[in-house]
């Protein structure tokens, strides 16, 4: 069973839905034993870094995230849930996250060309840097579903794919059982259900 | 590098979906889960619906439309038509819908747009306007396009986009319907003026009229069109592969 830690971020009727349509097993909870007893994790989130990570913290479930992470458990963070996982991010103001992986989250705007749109929204293509299993039924060139105004940055040592977009930003990071990506698999069409499935049957 | 979408929007009234035509394997092209099916699999970035109902029973079919396409189809959907409020917000995310588009509804308070903005984030909120020449000027027209507002479409989408809309959808009543080709005038009026991302609607004719859109008004995003996807006029993958032949980013699927 997969559960989708629910800590009152975002809408996950989609997330849920995705992977019932691949016939897995999924709930989403706030439930510290659910979330135990699974045998996979999904942390997603949508909105800003400061807001999201107190609200986990408030609600206890950062601690069990951090236990099951530690115990080996594969965790995968969508979006601001992928962000959360680092050590730090600066979306008004600075705020301590996860440390679940090395780097920090910054604004995309100063750090791109000016002239290009912030949020990024769209479809862009991953660019694979090292291969990976979460990756292992992606094709070069294919696009997932990307809506984000901040990215991982000095995190070479998870980075598993980025996307061009005025220059590379991180799309896919993982260190052992702990990976993310900061597009959303659930709205990227055929692409993205091969990548939730990747993580589904994923042995570690 | 970001891809140039491509958007079929489907008008559904009590729940069905208003000017269906045939498709291959499409038994039922007024349902408006197989047609978000079919759109979805031959490629489209992302699905526009439009409630034209009114009636309150029209509202509960629309809803569970849509949770129904969005059990099933994994790609942005946006939601528009009657979104007056808050509330209206929250009903048809619950049901799985990605983005709103304010049209009317914004019109009127235009403090709908940071109300909803403020809640649920600026990617969540689409400002579509439905604009027409008048005097040589961009006014806004409401109530589908059949009201003039006399408000000048350019400083109401810059200031939709100041107050929180996080995309804008611009119809260009002048070019909607006359299958000539989008409104690049207009477009590239208003890419000028804002940084969020710009959606075009109304003129789409052919496939050419897309390559033309992305070149010649490369500010725009996304091309959204109805009736020639409806009616067959035009397969998605194919434009597709026209606009890649022609040197245009999109996503390609299989």
């Amino acid at each position: 069973m997969i559960a989708i830690v629910d800590y009152g971020v975002g809408n996950l009727f989609s997330l849920c839905c995705s992977l019932k349509s691949l016939e897995l097993d999924a709930c989403v909870t706030a439930e510290p034993a659910v979330i135990r007893n699974a045998d996979k994790v999904i942390l997603p989130g949508v909105g800003a870094f400061g807001d999201a990570i107190d609200k986990l913290r408030e609600t206890g479930l950062d601690q069990i995230v951090l236990e099951e992470a530690v115990s080996g458990k594969p965790l995968l963070g969508i979006c601001l849930g992928m962000q959360l996982l680092f050590d730090k991010g600066y979306e008004f103001g600075e705020h301590e996250g996860l440390g679940l992986l090395r780097g920090s989250v910054v604004a995309m705007h100063g750090s791109i060309p000016e002239g290009l749109k912030i949020p990024q929204m769209g479809w862009n293509a991953l660019i694979r840097k090292r291969p990976h299993p979460l990756l292992r039924e992606v094709r070069e060139g294919d696009c997932v579903y990307f809506v984000h105004s901040f990215y991982a940055a000095d995190c070479e040592e998870s980075l598993v794919a980025t996307t061009e977009y005025g220059k590379e930003l991180t799309a896919v990071v993982a260190r052992e059982n702990v990976m993310g990506c900061q597009f959303h698999p659930e709205k990227s069409g055929p692409v993205g259900l091969r990548i939730l499935k990747a993580f589904a049957e994923m042995k570690l | 590098m970001i891809t140039k979408r491509i958007i079929p929007c489907l008008d559904v009234r009590n729940g069905r979906v208003v000017k269906g035509v045939n498709f291959e394997g499409v038994q039922d092209v007024s349902d408006p889960v197989q047609l978000a099916r079919h759109y979805s699999e031959e490629g489209a970035d992302e699905l526009v619906f439009y409630d034209i109902t009114a009636s309150f029973e029209g509202r509960q079919l629309f809803t569970d439309i849509l949770r129904s396409v969005a059990e099933q189809i994994f790609i942005p959907l946006t939601v528009g038509g009657g979104i007056n409020t808050v509330e209206d917000f929250d009903r048809v995310l619950k049901c799985g819908a990605d983005k709103v588009s304010v049209n009317s509804g914004a019109i009127r308070n235009p403090d709908l747009i940071p109300a909803a903005a403020l809640k649920y984030g600026s990617q969540c909120v689409v400002l579509s306007a439905d604009v027409k020449r008048v005097d040589g000027v961009f006014h806004v027209f409401s109530h589908g396009g059949r009201i003039d507002t006399g408000m000048d479409a350019l400083e109401w989408i810059h200031r939709g986009v100041e107050l929180g809309a996080g995309e804008v959808v611009l119809n260009s009543i002048d070019t909607d319907g006359v299958k000539r080709g989008f409104d690049l005038e207009m477009l590239n009026a208003v890419t000028e003026i804002v940084d969020v991302p710009v959606i075009a609607s109304g003129g789409a004719g052919n496939m050419q009229d897309f390559v033309t859109l992305f070149r010649e008004a490369p500010g725009v995003d996304a091309g959204l069109a109805a009736s020639i996807f409806h009616f067959g006029e035009v397969s998605i993958s194919a434009l597709k592969d026209t606009l890649a032949e022609n040197g245009i980013n999109v996503r390609r699927i299989g």
